[in-house]
């Protein structure tokens, strides 16, 4: 499969203010989105995330490296046709109903008049706005821009979408709405790169990830490569149990209710632990063995920095 | 196409604003106001009507060039709605011409309907239309495009309070320029002169679009002061366009 987006060594320097400071965004960074995969692109507040997606879309230039998104640059025209984008906190025309605001950017893509009505209705109806359509943006919730932000993104039935921080803002319901909807774009054959703060969306739906810390990507890969399926400690809670007998076992994080909670970092250990609680007549209630998560990943990575 | 389509969604976001309709609002009053001004007045009554009525349409016409054509580009800006337009396939030439175009139209519209009000006034006093009066509001038109173009190309780099600032200038400095022909005139042969001159030939015309005393007064109108006019418009408007839309194409939007 081919790539769809193609990012080589991109730096940018930002001179703000009335006597101009440098400050760089972005240190050379360089990675590929592959046609038909959820990529995600993570990274602490000010990392450089939503700056890489504006050189993407030539919102801003890039002083140095280069881009290439369908094999043309992005300030080609003709690279966003297949191109669908929804903004972090996204602002639209206030003063446009929802289905004004979509046969907007359906002109803009020349999307037949025949053709508009019809595409415009099943879009509402996907974020679920369709007893929204006529009311005007200014008075929609933040939840409800970001669905009609969504829509707007797949008006020209794109093959890549790119989504900054699209479950933003979102409640669980609409955040698990969102996700099936990016999971039925790859399902129909879709590319998708999304950032997102909540790390959790993204180990589930994502195939490739990237991360990236002061302007540098600083892990990159599959996710399964990523993330070790090695246990990294298990969580036992039992009760009915004197605390000093567990102690050899592993960490006593809490006591609550009588119910001690243990952290066992040898695999080892966990047997012996459930052989010496019942032997006391003790109750196991809890056993959740934690493996590495991208979280982990991330806290580290970001710690390393 | 695309500028079109920009056009049309801009001309929706522009009278959509209430600003635009409180112009209109006062247009129309002091148009009306003249009517009393004229029974005020000793002598020829209808032109008082006229001159006023034109003015009126003029003033408050280019209070809206500058009023909403400095916040268009701005607010698309600030409000990050543009992040989602360049992502769109368009060029940004087409994107800040759209909004000209959008702008233009809305502008039009509103000059025809203050000119409505205009003529009604008229009639009153004379019981004919007059459609001579048309020529002086085709003029303020071409005037207030060229408006709409400066307005635009200080919209694309600065806030809407200075861009506002700079295109209030531009229009005095544009009514008064001729004002450095006399001094040019006053002034010895030499290097001052020479100066004058070079300030003179940048400096706005305005007043070549200002064709109200020969209007009211039924002067005649040559042919060379139509072509100079319109050409003037022409070619100052594309310039100015021309500037804004080599600034806004390599501007970054943080």
């Amino acid at each position: 499969m081919g790539n769809v987006l193609e990012l080589r060594d991109v730096r940018k320097t930002f001179r703000p203010g009335f006597i101009p400071k440098k400050k760089e965004v972005l240190k050379g960074v360089s990675f590929t989105v592959a046609q038909g995969e959820i990529f995600g692109y993570l990274g602490p507040n000010g990392a450089g995330k939503t700056s890489t997606i504006k050189c993407v879309l030539g919102l801003i230039f890039p002083d140095a490296g280069s881009i290439s998104l369908f094999g043309r640059s992005p300030l080609d025209p003709r690279s966003k046709e297949k191109l669908g984008f929804l903004p972090e906190n996204p602002y639209f025309y206030d003063y446009l109903s929802a289905r004004e605001f979509l046969d907007f950017y359906a002109q803009l893509f020349r999307v037949p008049k025949a053709e508009r009505a019809g595409r415009i209705d099943r879009l509402l109806r996907l974020v679920d706005l369709e007893s929204a359509a006529d009311v005007h943006l200014r008075k929609f919730s933040r939840g409800m821009l970001q669905r009609v932000g969504l829509a707007q993104a797949l008006i020209n039935e794109p093959e890549f979408v790119i989504l900054d921080e699209p479950l933003g803002g979102l409640d669980p319901l609409g955040r698990k709405d969102i996700r099936d909807i990016i999971l039925g774009l790859r399902d129909a054959g879709k590319t998708v790169l999304f950032t997102s703060h909540i790390l959790q969306d993204i180990e589930m739906i994502c195939d490739h990830v990237a991360i990236v810390v002061g302007g540098r990507i600083q892990n990159l890969g599959r996710l399964s490569d990523l993330v070790s399926e090695k246990i990294l400690f298990t969580e036992v809670t039992v009760s009915g149990v004197d605390e000093e007998a567990l102690a050899r076992f592993g960490k006593r994080v809490s006591i609550r209710d009588g119910r001690i909670l243990l952290k066992v970092f040898d695999e080892a250990d966990v047997q012996p632990l459930l052989d010496a609680v019942r032997e006391r007549g003790g109750r196991i209630h809890a056993l959740v063995p934690r493996t590495q998560t991208l979280e982990d990943i991330f806290v580290e990575t970001v710690a390393r920095q | 196409m695309t500028i079109l389509v920009i056009a049309r969604n801009t001309f929706k976001e522009a009278v959509r604003d209430r600003i635009l309709y409180l112009l209109f609002f006062f247009s129309a009053l002091t148009i009306g106001l003249a009517r009393v001004l004229a029974v005020l007045t000793v002598g020829d009554r209808v032109k008082v009507v006229k001159d006023v009525g034109l003015a009126s349409i003029g003033f408050f016409g280019a209070l809206m060039a500058i009023l909403i054509g400095t916040g268009l580009v701005y607010k698309e800006i600030e409000k990050r709605t543009i992040f989602t337009l360049i992502s769109k396939p368009i060029r940004r030439a087409e994107f800040l011409l759209g909004k000209f175009c959008g702008l233009v139209l809305t502008l039009a519209v509103m000059i025809g309907a203050m000119t409505v009000v205009f003529l009604f006034v008229v009639f009153l006093h004379t019981g004919a239309f007059e459609s001579r009066m048309l020529l002086a509001v085709f003029f303020i038109f071409l005037e207030l495009v060229l408006l709409t173009a400066v307005a635009i190309l200080f919209s694309s780099f600065s806030t809407p309070i200075l861009s506002a600032l700079f295109a209030l200038s531009f229009y005095l400095i544009g009514h008064f320029s001729w004002s450095i022909e006399t001094l040019i005139k006053k002034t010895a042969p030499g290097t001052g002169r020479v100066i004058l001159r070079i300030i003179a030939t940048i400096l706005p015309d305005l007043e070549n679009f200002n064709i109200k005393t020969e209007v009211v007064q039924n002067l005649p109108l040559p042919g060379t002061l139509w072509l100079g006019a319109v050409g003037y418009s022409v070619v100052y408007t594309a310039f100015v366009l021309l500037l804004a839309v080599v600034i806004f194409r390599r501007r970054d939007f943080v």
